[in-house]
């Protein structure tokens, strides 16, 4: 097959994880106002505070315009056409997983995240996530043993308020952006992390989030506070059924890392991406974004972006410490008619923070993927030092790359490197593969993935097998 | 595509025949008129001046995408070659080392050279080998070019010398075992010790029942590999049809007598 019937093959994906789950849920009706706000503060019988929190962000939200800049092409989006609360109804009180319905337990267990204890995932603790609440959270009491809390941003709302009040919105601000003031108004729930001082968190952490819904959006919020000398690795994987509508997913993820401490975020995200006319799928606009508020502290992002039609993503790092480290490693592929508008944003305040960022994006098909990123140093970050590689790689001739990559400094003793590629998938390669017997599509993924290495080296051992067969599934076409 | 391989080969059948083969690239002609016929049991070399059409000979064999077909054929044991895909060409038993064997960085070589044996054991009806048993496969293989597991944890000829891509090559050839092996200069480039190791290792290869064609401009690998057949080839055709003495008298004489350029010494 040459590289042209291989692309034709990469346009017939199958998505293994578009099953909607048949169950009763509570939802509140389409639509957003003052009163939705508090409906949904209510129903979690959250402290005033918190209340307080939705409802500046509210007010802030409607004053805001959505942003326009990407290089994203999508009908506009109908705010009030969306339900802002959905949860599968279920006793109230989950004291232990015999609780949990077992149609939610099957679901995971189809998505390949068994939560009972007999099958769970040897060495990653798990807290999932259907539509707008978190199911079950698993290993809380071995973590606990070791003082690292892990559960729902519902519960710990109601058993580490004084935490949640000190971060939350601390390092994106409610009026950060449109979406990030919007996700503040109404989230729902997502994770809690918390390491204490000295602590290295003895597993993976690891959150599922898993859209059922047709119309219910997704505002999860997540918050991991890494106090001094700790250090913890955490996951997040995400799906959702195919629908020929669009869903909206909204989420805010904060990272707090003081002296000494080390957080490393990563993500497999494969939400729907639609058809292969572009019908459907998810719009995903989330905000993430680390402190580095400590010295030598160190926050990594590690991304591998397959799913979502569109992806308005830019995870970065505020290096406020002296000597603090931001490292950025992306993987994005788009097919069919995705767009992705992704990348990072470093800023560095504190003398001596370095940050390294490394982007991967294939584009095949009619999708197009861009990067975005910025690296701002400020004038206190003398001796300051970035390293940026982009490459891009093309296959077909339909698809689209950007790099948008911009230099901000504000200090003449910092070094910024900024090194860019694009390339085509190479015939040559193919076919060098190919007359080894390895199958066209076998032979286009493994080129794609060879392209991804330096990224999927970074991904937890437990994952990075799981990302390159991920990419191998994205590639696959019908044989023959 | 038959799932596995046909009755076995006996010494004198015709694995590849090849008739007034015509090809292209990119509207320029560079076979015109190519036939060759290789059995079972013999080794063919084929020599000629740069740019004759060696290599484009090969890569057509091979299922080339860049190069187009407008005349003639390719059968391999009776078989249409044309109408096969490369990876279906490569798992039926046609190899072709490459002069110029490509990098891809990121894919270990361990890696692909496993899914590549598999997948030519498992037409052949072989059991595939899990990752340990190859390696043990692999290890053992690696003996007969002499090269370094080293090379199992690198890229796949990413940063290795011009000597050593070559000798990758033919470890690729040992593990697919091919019955029509083609290796372009696989003796350029390589040092007088590699050289020895490499056509030890081809000879090692070489069966009753498997034929090699070997694409070279120096007569030391065939001092080496003693070869039934040499072919000289110019202009995208075989011009002349010799044994070892040709190469020899080539080797002394250059090309110029053969092509007529020049007028032919007594
Ligand atoms: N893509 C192409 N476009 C135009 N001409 C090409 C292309 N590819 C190969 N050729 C030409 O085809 C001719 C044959 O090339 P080929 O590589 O087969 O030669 P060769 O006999 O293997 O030479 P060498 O001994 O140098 O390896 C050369 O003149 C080459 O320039
Ligand atoms: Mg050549």
């Amino acid at each position: 097959m040459s590289s042209a019937a291989a692309v034709e093959a990469l346009n017939t994906t199958p998505y293994r994880y578009g099953f909607v789950t048949d169950i009763e849920t509570e939802k509140i009706a389409k639509g957003l106002d003052e009163s939705v706000v508090r409906l949904i503060s209510a129903k979690k019988q959250e402290p005033d505070f918190l209340l307080q929190f939705r409802l500046k962000a509210y007010a802030q939200w409607q004053l805001m315009e959505e942003p326009d800049w990407a290089a994203l092409k999508y009908p506009a989006i109908d705010y009030q056409d969306i339900v802002y609360y959905s949860a599968p109804r279920q006793k109230e009180q989950k004291a232990s997983l015999e609780d949990v319905d077992p149609a939610l337990l099957e679901t995971f267990d189809k998505l390949g995240i068994p939560l009972s204890e007999q099958k769970r995932l040897s060495n990653v603790a798990v807290d999932a996530v259907f539509d707008s609440v978190s199911i079950a959270t698993t290993y809380k009491q071995k973590l606990a043993e070791h003082g690292v809390v892990f559960c729902s941003m519902g519960e710990a709302v109601k058993d580490y308020p004084e935490l949640v009040e000190r971060y939350l919105g601390s390092v994106v601000p409610i009026g950060d952006n449109f979406f990030a003031a919007l996700n503040s108004a109404v989230f729902s729930d997502g994770s809690f992390v918390y390491v204490p001082k000295e602590v290295q968190c003895p597993m993976e952490l690891s959150t599922y989030f898993r859209i059922n819904s047709d119309d219910a959006g997704q505002f999860e919020r997540t918050l991991i506070v890494a106090e001094e000398g700790s250090s913890v690795s955490y996951l997040e994987g995400c799906t959702a059924p195919m629908f020929d509508t669009n869903q909206l997913h909204a989420a805010v993820v904060e990272l707090v890392a003081l002296d000494d401490a080390s957080i490393k975020y990563s993500t497999v995200q494969n939400w729907y991406a639609g058809d292969e006319n572009g019908k459907g799928g998810i719009y995903n606009f989330v905000t993430k974004r680390g402190l580095c508020k400590g010295r030598r502290s160190r926050i990594s992002w590690t991304q591998v972006e397959t799913g979502s039609a569109i992806t308005w993503k830019y995870p970065g790092c505020v290096l406020r410490g002296q000597d603090s480290i931001g490292e950025f490693y992306s993987v994005a592929l788009t097919n069919h008619y995705q767009q992705a508008d992704t990348g990072t944003k470093m800023v560095h305040v504190g003398p001596g923070s370095r940050s390294t960022i490394i982007s991967k994006g294939i584009s095949s098909g009619h999708s197009v993927n861009s990067y975005r990123g910025l690296v701002n140093i400020g004038p206190q970050a003398r001796g300051a030092r970035n390293f940026s590689q982009c490459d891009s790689m093309l296959i077909g001739d339909q698809a689209a790359a950007n790099t948008h990559p911009y230099i901000q400094s504000r200090q003449p003793e910092a070094t910024v490197e900024h090194e860019a590629s694009t390339c085509h998938i190479s015939e040559d390669q193919l076919f060098y593969l190919q007359s080894r017997g390895i199958e066209s599509e076998a032979a286009v993924s493994m080129l794609v993935s060879g392209f991804c290495r330096d990224v999927f080296n970074q991904l937890p051992m437990e994952f990075a097998a799981e990302a390159d067969k991920l990419l191998a599934l994205k590639l696959e076409g019908s044989v023959g | 595509m038959p799932a596995c391989e046909p009755s076995p080969v006996q010494t004198g059948d015709v694995l590849l025949s090849i008739e007034n083969l015509h090809a292209h690239v990119e509207g320029n002609e560079i076979l015109r008129g190519v036939s060759l016929r290789i059995r079972a049991g013999e080794i063919h070399a084929l020599m000629g001046r740069n740019g004759s059409g060696k290599s484009t000979l090969s890569k057509v064999i091979a299922g080339h995408p860049a190069y187009t077909v407008t005349a003639g054929a390719i059968h391999y044991r009776g078989q249409d070659l044309l109408a096969l895909s490369p990876e279906d060409r490569a798992r039926a038993g046609v190899f072709l080392g490459f002069q110029y064997p490509v990098e891809i960085p990121g894919v270990s070589n361990l890696e692909f050279l496993r899914v590549s044996c598999n997948a030519r054991r498992q037409h052949r009806g072989q059991e595939e080998l899990d990752t340990f048993a190859f390696e043990d496969h692999v290890r053992d293989t690696m003996a007969i070019v002499q090269m370094n597991p080293a090379f199992l944890e690198r890229s796949v000829n990413e940063g290795f010398s011009g000597g050593e891509k070559k000798r990758n090559e033919i470890l690729q050839m040992a593990l697919l075992e091919p019955l029509v092996a083609i290796l372009d200069e696989t003796d350029s480039g390589l040092d007088i010790d590699a050289l020895r190791i490499v056509a030890n290792g081809v000879k090692t290869l070489t069966l009753p029942t498997t034929a090699t064609l070997l694409i070279t401009h120096y007569q030391r690998l065939l001092d080496a590999i003693t070869p039934d057949f040499v072919h000289v080839m110019a202009e995208g055709r075989i011009l002349r049809t010799g044994d070892k003495d040709l190469a020899m008298a080539l080797e002394q004489r250059g090309y110029d007598w053969i092509d007529g350029a020049d007028t032919p010494q007594p």
